[in-house]
Formats: C-alpha cells, structure tokens, sequence
C-alpha cells in the first residue's frame, strides 16, 4: 500500500470533502496498523471490566443473562472513552493538525475520516467481540444479534460524539477527567437506546424501535458533529 | 447611541449595576406572595395532600433550569457568531444559577418522591434527563475554566452549550415519548388542569426566580468585568 503520510494529499489546487475523507482515513488506519497496541489495549480493557463483573455481582446465570446487554454496553462506552484522548491530541501537540486545517481540503470531510479511522479501530472490534462476551453472560442467540446491530450501530455514535469532545478539550487541563465529565452525559441517550434494544430482545419484544432510534441518531451525528467538531479545531488552533 | 452602545463591557458593567437591585427587588416581592399564596392561600390538593406544596418550588425550578441553558446557549451561539466578550461573560455568568435551579429541581423532586411514589430517586426519562442537565452544566462551567486564555475557554464552552441544547427537547418532551412515573405537565399555553390560586402562586414563583436568576447573572457578570478588565484604565479609576 503506497500512502502518502507526510503532506496531507496530493498538491491538488482545491480540496474536496471525499478527498479529505479518504486521505485523514487511510492515513489514520495506517497509523492505528502500525501501532496495534493501542486497539489491543482498547480490546482488552473492554474484555476485562466486563469479565469483573460476574465476579463482582455473583455467577447466577438468571442474573448474569439479565443484566449482560446492559454491561456490555456500558464496558463498550468505557473502552470507547478510553481510546478518545490521543484522537485529535497527538497531532495537535506535533503540528500535524494545523498543517490539515491549512490543506485545501473543507475541515469536515478529514475530521470525518479521522473518525471513521478510530471507529474502526476501536468501535468495530468491539461489536465483533460483544457476540462473545455475551456468550459469557448466558444470552440467547436472537439477544447476541441484537446487541451486535445495536453496537454497530451505537459505537459509531460514541466515536462522533466522543471526538467532539476530545477537540473541545485540546490544550485543556485536566484532560482526560474533564473528557469524561464531557463525553459520557452526551453518551447517555445511546446507552439507553442500545442497551434498550437487547433488553427488548431479550424479554421477547421487538428490538426495532430501539434500533430504528439508534439509526435515527447515527445519521443525524454523522451529518452535524463533523462542522461541529470543525469549530472546535479552529478554535483549538486560534 | 445605537444597539450596540452597551456591548461594551465598560457601559454594560455601569447598566448591569443599576439593573441588579431592581431584579432583586422583584424576585423578593413576587417570592415572598407567590409563596404566600402557595402555602397558605392555595386548598390542600385533593389526591396528594400537603405534599404537593413542593411544587411551588419544584415546577418553576425545573423551568428555570431549562430555560437558563436556552439563554446560555444563546449567548454560547453569539459568542461564536459575533465574537463578542460581553455575551461570553455573561453565558458565564448564567452557568452556575442554572446548575442551582437544576439541583434545587431534583432535590426538591426527591423530596417530594419520597412521600409520593415511595423512593427518593427513579430511573425516569425525565429524571435521568435533567441529572444529565446538571453534567452539562457541570462541564461547561469545568470547560470554561480549563483553559489558560479565558477567551480559548469561552469559545469552547460556547460550542458545548451548543451541542447540549439537544437536550433540552429530551428533557421537556420525555413525559410524553416515554410512558413514565413522571406525570405530564398540568400547565400549557392552552389552559390548566389545576386550581387557579396554585396557577398563580407557581407563576408568580417562576417569575421570582426569573428575576433572581437575571439579577445573579448581572452581578456574577459585572466582576467578570472586573477581573477579565483589570488593567484597563476605566477599572483602575474605579477603585
């Protein structure tokens, strides 16, 4: 694969949204490839919390089956949390955010790719693993359906919102305290559409409103928080 | 003098000074009969008692509390659009008299709860909707001072207060898109469900603490004046 990492894009005269796009995407997923240990931690992190949670609660499969959906998600939004910080921070510290906001291409389309990079390195794996985690909590195959969709569908949320935030913060103190008390009360209405969706599942009702929702949500966040996050960057960079 | 004469924060601090007391004065004199009617005019309600006396405090509470994160995000929205410094200060300002009024709202409703529906705290959508209400207060006051240029954190607190708006929908239609404990609201622009003396008396109370809130947010506003100013000339002849 020949990516260019050094200058973003071709010397093209004028940018485009799709250029953008695929330029900050690729560029970041090279970046999460060549250092795997960050999407590994993420995994892990998600893996381990909700494993605590048997041992915490008691191993009863009755309870365990019961409340599954609702901590596999609230692991998801914690392991999502968790991999926000360095999103916009290490390139604002090396220079390299400036030099995209200069670039020709409009500021939303590399945020966008910026964060559909992160989803896939940190919201993606997440999903695949939930069906397994789930197995753990003793849910049925219709429930571990129905949470994956409700992750994918969720995570990609998180990853918009959690962003808006991680850019609000650059150059804040107290960084990664004053990002939770940002990001998780916007996390709150997926955890309980997601969440809500297995529950339904689980207790034999229709997950399709919950998922409707969700979808509902997904497309309203990708559409605005990209230019919101745009405000924000500038006026990191001011 | 035009409309802008006092988006000068030298102007603005002298009208925010003679302005303040009298918000006071009116916050005292609607108080102090919105609770006299609420407490001792107003008929004892007929399914919950005394109990329901809360209300007087609680309702125009919750509405304010609401309201105030509209106001602040206005003054959020100016401050990106206009870049002006006077409605950075007083979104500021409005911040921590709104985070009261939220608390003073969830309190009041535990308290309330409690004899009512037999706990202190329920997961309800409007519950949980007005706690995430507070966090957002909470981080917005956090975010804006977490920045070493007040200016960079004025900015950045605009755009949350922005984003959080999306609450305030949440919040105020919850009773009705989700089948909750909370019951709907009694008062709409239509007409009411309840006596005309507890009308009145919740009214005159919203108004009171209208009032309070403007007037908090004058004075909080006026020594952001001073401090972010200091060392201008027209604050040193001040002292």
């Amino acid at each position: 694969m020949n990516v260019v990492i050094e200058s973003p894009g071709p010397a093209a005269p004028e940018g485009s949204f799709g250029a953008g796009f695929a330029w900050a995407f690729t560029r970041d997923l090279l970046l999460a490839r060549r250092h795997p240990g960050e999407t590994v931690l993420v995994v892990a992190f998600f893996a381990l919390v909700a494993s605590l949670f048997p041992l915490g609660v008691g191993a009863e499969p009755q309870l365990l089956a019961r409340i599954g959906p609702g901590i596999i998600w609230v692991c998801a939004l914690l392991a999502a949390f968790l991999s926000l910080p360095p999103l916009f921070a290490t390139d604002y510290a090396d220079g390299m955010l400036e030099q995209m906001a200069l670039s020709p291409h409009p500021m939303p389309g590399w945020i966008a790719g910026k964060i559909a990079a992160h989803w896939m390195s940190s919201g993606l794996p997440l999903t695949v693993l939930s069906p397994l985690l789930g197995l753990q909590f003793g849910l049925d195959a219709a429930t571990l359906g129905t949470l994956a969709l409700a992750l994918a569908l969720g995570t990609p949320i998180l990853s918009l919102l959690g962003a808006a935030c991680s850019a609000l913060t650059l150059g804040a103190r107290g960084g990664g305290t004053l990002l939770a008390l940002l990001a998780l009360p916007l996390f709150v209405p997926v955890l309980i559409f997601g969440a809500g969706a297995a529950e339904a599942a689980a207790g034999g009702l229709s997950a399709a409103p919950h998922l409707s929702l969700l979808g509902a949500g997904l497309i309203l966040a990708a559409m605005a928080v990209p230019f919101a996050i745009a405000a924000a960057v500038r006026i990191a960079l001011d | 003098m035009n409309f802008y004469f006092f988006a000068s924060p030298a102007t603005f601090f002298r009208l925010a000074g003679a302005m303040a007391p009298m918000f006071f004065v009116l916050a005292a004199i609607s108080g102090a009969v919105g609770l006299y009617l609420g407490l001792v005019v107003a008929p004892t309600d007929a399914q919950q008692g005394e109990v329901y006396r809360v209300i007087f405090i609680h309702v125009p509470a919750a509405w304010m509390s609401m309201f105030i994160y509209f106001v602040m995000a206005c003054y959020g929205g100016m401050t990106l659009a206009f870049n002006t410094r006077l409605a950075a200060m007083m979104a500021r300002a409005l911040a921590p008299t709104g985070a009261m009024f939220t608390f003073v709202a969830l309190w009041t409703g535990a308290f309330w709860g409690r004899p009512t529906w037999g706990a202190y705290w329920v997961w309800d959508a409007r519950l949980t909707s007005e706690l995430v209400l507070l966090f957002l207060y909470g981080g917005f006051i956090a975010l804006a001072n977490a920045f070493e240029d007040p200016r960079r954190g004025d900015r950045a607190a605009a755009l949350l207060a922005l984003i959080g708006v999306v609450n305030l929908p949440i919040i105020y239609f919850s009773v009705q898109w989700w089948n909750t404990l909370h019951q709907g609201s009694s008062v709409s622009f239509k007409g009411t469900s309840m006596h005309v003396t507890m009308l009145w008396g919740m009214l005159l109370m919203a108004f009171s603490f209208w009032m309070y809130a403007a007037g908090a947010a004058l004075v909080r506003c006026r020594t952001l004046i001073l401090d972010r100013e200091r060392r201008t000339r027209w604050v040193r002849a001040l002292s």
